[in-house]
């Protein structure tokens, strides 16, 4: 149960609003964050602490792309396909991870360790092949740089390549 | 060409600047703030933005001073300042290098529009997937907190407020203030019908600003140097200051650059960017971001400002800049986009809901082969259905990636039907793309 294991969390939460309802995302990261997705049960607790109703809770949920409603690999894969990168290479991106991992868009590795997902922009177009894994940007991506990426993901659990803070090009303030 | 003075991009271009509140005091830093707190009247300082003629940099143009006039004065009780940094306009990357490598010039720009219409609370939506950006974020409000920038009694003014994060969830439609209003009220993001407008029915149906990341980093500056300084910038009296322009495609420098608004295409694709990345010369581009419709080569000597590129039949947006080369299918590129606003319409309202799948499903079969020539027609005709019959720009927006590319590139449109294949590529594209919803 979230409100045991938050519960000055919570209510530091629910201080920031004069309104309980607009404490609701901010209530399912904190769930997702602790299991991985949103579970029924847990959507109902959060429903309860601030006197929703479940489809309440619910109805919001789905609107949102990043809410699981199932758990899902250890590391979700999100690779843009929006037109700035599909210009540089989204296709080939996938073509990369299919023959790393050998899924496709909406599958996870047989191991569980991997979801691969196609997203929209997320405003990484300027440093195009990109992905998004779990909580990290990787950026101008290589068929080397994705192969190590998703080595040391599986060995250590983070990659050095991740980037950001992020400035782009880096010396932009110079202008030819 | 002439070197410009950058502004909002100046401080993180020098060496070894992180982001630091020591940083950014030592870089002049909430020097803007000490000026204004105590000294000089909320309304004269909206009076000072709306003489500079900051224009909204989120997409809308909106000039931000009268935006900010709207506020009833004679409203008693809370009132809010919202921070949009959901950035999610394809093509559009500036605000995530605002936030991530200079925090406290937003920061400080938020502190001063609060002021200016008495709001002592405020909040930041940041959009779900920039964690990075909202952890920095974070320890800057901590900072500023510690330093008595933020809190109940700011610098010993009397001046109080609290800023708060709030992060999205995943969902474009929330960069629409109104939509942005009802995800923080913990709802589906549904745009609401205006009027009324924020100003009178925000946030939890009070007053309510809604301002851009890069709208309110300017802030500071034209309270440190002046609304006449500012308003010299750029292409006066409509488009003042400077801009960041993205640039992305088939340039070969892609990027974030600061200028002041009023050079042309043709300056910031060759001379800034670097020109194309190979030797296929430009195709077409889109001038600011996604919703905007698609230019041509004839268009590059437009200037980069509001009345300019509206003038040429398109619009400046959120200054997202995408260059695409010859060989660059345009069936496709219209097609790519129309996926994504058919999986970010957000169901409100019929015409778009419908109308984008018709869109997405008419281009797929034109691109894959199997269009018909009535198609065109359909494909207008639909267009015709969808804008300014919904309830906010999205409809709008939907339509341009099509009436733009059947306007400019019909010849490839009828190619594609006619010899029943895309005349770009040898085979159809690897259907690893996912489909949909």
């Amino acid at each position: 149960m979230l409100i045991e294991k938050y519960k000055d969390k919570i209510a530091e939460i629910l201080g920031r609003y004069p309104e309980k309802r607009a404490a609701l995302l901010p209530l399912l990261w904190l769930s997702q964050e602790e299991q991985g997705y949103l579970s029924e049960s847990a959507m109902k607790e959060i429903a309860g602490l601030l006197g929703l109703t479940p489809p309440q809770v619910y109805e919001t949920v789905t609107f949102y792309t990043m809410l699981n409603r199932q758990r899902i690999g250890k590391y979700h894969i999100q690779v843009c396909r929006s037109l700035m990168c599909a210009l540089v290479g989204t296709e080939q991106l996938l073509g990369w991870i299919h023959a790393k991992l050998g899924i496709k868009p909406g599958q996870t590795t047989p191991d569980g360790l991997f979801t691969l997902s196609t997203v929209e922009c997320l405003a990484s177009c300027g440093t195009a092949p990109m992905m998004q894994v779990n909580d990290d940007y990787y950026e101008q991506l290589t068929l080397e740089k994705v192969n190590r990426t998703l080595d040391d993901l599986k060995r250590d659990g983070k990659s050095s390549l991740a980037s950001g803070p992020f400035m782009f090009p880096e010396a932009s303030g110079v202008n030819r | 060409m002439p070197k410009h003075e950058l502004l909002l991009l100046k401080n993180m271009s020098q060496p070894g600047y992180t982001g630091s509140l020591a940083d950014y005091e030592r870089a002049g830093g909430y020097q803007a703030l000490r000026k204004v707190l105590g000294k000089i009247a909320p309304a004269d300082v909206i009076e000072m933005v709306k003489k500079s003629g900051l224009r909204g940099r989120g997409g809308a143009g909106f000039p931000t001073g009268v935006k900010w006039s709207f506020i009833p004065k004679d409203h008693q009780g809370p009132r809010y300042l919202i921070c949009n940094a959901d950035e999610s306009e394809p093509g559009t990357f500036k605000d995530r290098q605002l936030m991530e490598r200079d925090p406290h010039q937003m920061i400080e720009g938020m502190i001063l529009a609060a002021y200016a219409i008495s709001a002592h609370t405020a909040y930041i939506y940041i959009r779900g997937e920039f964690v990075l950006g909202a952890k920095i974020l974070e320890n800057a409000l901590a900072e500023a907190y510690r330093a008595g920038y933020l809190g109940p009694n700011i610098l010993g003014s009397g001046f109080a407020l609290d800023i708060y994060m709030h992060r999205g969830a995943g969902a474009y439609i929330c960069g629409e203030e109104t939509a942005l209003l009802e995800s923080l009220e913990g709802k589906r993001g549904l745009p609401r019908i205006k009027p009324p407008f924020p100003a009178t029915h925000g946030l939890f149906k009070l007053p309510t600003v809604v301002n851009n990341v890069e709208t309110l980093a300017n802030v500071p500056y034209i309270i440190n140097r002046g609304s006449e300084w500012f308003a010299s910038i750029g292409s006066p009296p409509k488009s003042t200051g400077t801009r960041i322009f993205c640039l992305s495609g088939h340039v070969k420098h892609p990027g974030n650059y600061e200028v002041p608004m009023g050079i042309t295409f043709r300056e910031m694709i060759y001379d800034i960017a670097g020109g194309m990345r190979g030797d296929k010369p430009l195709k077409a581009f889109i001038p600011g971001g996604a919703s905007a419709a698609f230019m041509t080569p004839e268009h590059l000597d437009v200037k980069m400002d509001f009345d300019s590129v509206a003038q040429a039949g398109s619009m400046l947006g959120s200054g997202g800049v995408t260059v695409m080369e010859e060989g660059t299918c345009m069936v496709w590129a219209s097609e790519n986009l129309l996926h994504f606003f058919n999986h970010e319409s957000c169901g409100k309202c019929t015409p778009c809901r419908e109308g984008s799948l018709w869109l997405l499903q008419i281009l797929r079969r034109i691109d894959h082969g199997t269009g018909k020539m009535d198609d065109l027609a359909t494909l207008l005709r639909l267009c015709g259905n969808i804008a300014g019959r919904t309830v906010c720009a999205f409809g709008d927006a939907e339509i341009a990636p099509i009436t733009s590319t059947l306007q400019y590139f019909r010849d490839e449109y009828e190619a594609h039907i006619r010899e029943q294949r895309c005349p770009f590529r040898p085979q159809p594209a690897p259907e690893l793309i996912t489909v949909g919803h």
